[in-house]
């Protein structure tokens, strides 16, 4: 009581005390980006979803690549969406309408993006107010971003308050994750998730390897994903590998979600390449090349 | 086969060209300043040094690197002399309190050279020493 009073004394002194009735606790807002495209943005959205919906979390995902709508096709759902972001943004129909459900996990709803529309078109302060209200009823919102970093990115940022950046081994996509992190600034606090890696290039130096990527962007790293062949073929099913945990990159997946809500699980990395049999032999021989 | 043969003779991976290249891109991606203003600015820095001292000015080395986030522009300027290059003998400005004996100041020109010979990277020091060789000469010069 005491208390109570000497903090009402002394307003600016006062963080006040629990009084507003607040909502039960906001979702988390995580925009995937890269800048560069076809580094895997909307692969990792779709399989990040699942993972983290198979965990039990309330998950929505939201193509914001307004006019190449394509997460739709990685989660298999292309035929089940009748309604769209833009649909949403400008209140055509209720969000809930709009909403498809996925049909392998039960926590997971897509927001498809427009296909015949433009990505100037969405209005930003109205993106972010649809992300906001989303985090109201799911524990995760994920939004798949663009590449480029013009409107289509501001937009998809804006309601966010996360990143996870994607960036394949290559120069030009290393280049431009440390361009989007450097417009993204530290609020969205990027963590990175490097895709596409192949470990037998990587030892025979003929790939960045995951410590040349992060020696340069510097980023906390959720984890690595190999460049496998199985990734292809789950696309072309419209199944996420998120789904067989059985296999290494499922299994990857779902330990980069772990990291993502907070566990203490160790960042996948895609299994050290074996050498070929003549550089085993080479390197019985003291050879410590690496 | 020949790839480990190529190995085996230390032939570098495209690895390697990709970290050089991403790192030299950055750099100017960081810096977004053309390569005529960095030399500009190189020009201008030693402009200003030689104001106070007189350096090798063929020796000069100003990189930039990243730590962290940021850029650190890393300038290596060795210096012949502490005197000033056109020598009109007047006493050293900002030297907080010392009144100039001269012996002392002598000694003085080897010791503002260390610091930058500490930070530079070990396959130049070798250069850096045979630079301060001549630091007997230079005591007349102070003196004068």
């Amino acid at each position: 009581m005491h208390q109570t009073e000497s903090i009402a004394a002394e307003p600016e002194v006062g963080a006040a005390p629990e009084i507003t009735a607040v909502p039960a606790k906001l979702g988390r807002a995580i925009v995937v980006t890269s800048g560069k495209g076809g580094v895997g943005k909307t692969t990792t959205t779709a399989n990040l979803g699942t993972a983290l919906a198979n965990r039990g979390a309330k998950v929505v995902l939201i193509d914001a690549d307004v006019g190449l709508r394509n997460l739709d096709i990685l989660l298999g759902l292309e035929s089940r969406v009748t309604h769209h972001l833009l649909d949403v943004l400008e209140d055509r129909v209720a969000i809930d309408d709009a909403l498809v459900a996925d049909k392998h996990s039960e926590n997971l709803f897509l927001l498809a993006a427009a296909q015949s529309r433009e990505k100037d078109e969405v209005e930003t302060a109205r993106m972010q107010s649809l992300v906001t209200s989303l985090r109201e009823r799911f524990d995760y919102v994920l939004i798949d971003c663009p590449a480029g970093i013009e409107l289509g990115f501001k937009n998809a940022v804006a309601g966010a308050d996360e990143a996870i950046v994607i960036c394949t081994p290559e120069v030009s996509a290393v280049r431009d994750v440390d361009r989007v992190v450097g417009l993204l600034g530290n609020r969205f606090r990027p963590q990175l998730v490097i895709n596409r890696l192949r470990p037998q290039l990587v030892k025979k130096g003929k790939m960045l390897s995951v410590d040349d990527v992060n020696s340069i962007l510097r980023l906390p790293l959720l984890g690595v994903i190999a460049d496998e062949p199985e990734i292809i073929v789950t696309t072309n099913r419209g199944e996420p590998l998120a789904l067989r945990r059985d296999t290494p990159t499922g299994a990857a997946y779902h330990a980069i979600a772990a990291r993502v809500a907070g566990e203490d699980v160790p960042a996948p990395m895609p299994p050290a390449a074996k050498g070929s049999l003549l550089e085993r032999i080479g390197s019985l021989f003291g050879g410590k090349r690496t | 086969m020949i790839e480990f043969l190529k190995r085996l003779f230390g032939h570098q991976g495209s690895s390697a060209t990709a970290k050089e290249r991403l790192r030299l891109v950055l750099m100017t991606d960081h810096l977004e300043l053309a390569p005529e203003m960095i030399e500009q600015m190189k020009r201008e820095l030693v402009e200003v040094i030689s104001r106070h001292v007189e350096v090798d000015r063929d020796h000069i080395d100003v990189t930039f690197e990243r730590q962290d986030r940021t850029l650190a522009l890393l300038a290596n300027i060795p210096i012949i002399s502490v005197n000033r290059p056109n020598g009109n003998g007047s006493t050293k400005r900002d030297e907080p309190g010392t009144p100039s004996a001269e012996p002392a100041k002598a000694k003085r020109t080897s010791a503002s050279a260390k610091p930058a010979d500490g930070e530079t990277p070990p396959a130049r020091k070798r250069r850096r020493r045979k630079k301060l060789k001549p630091s007997p000469a230079m005591t007349p010069l102070v003196s004068s």
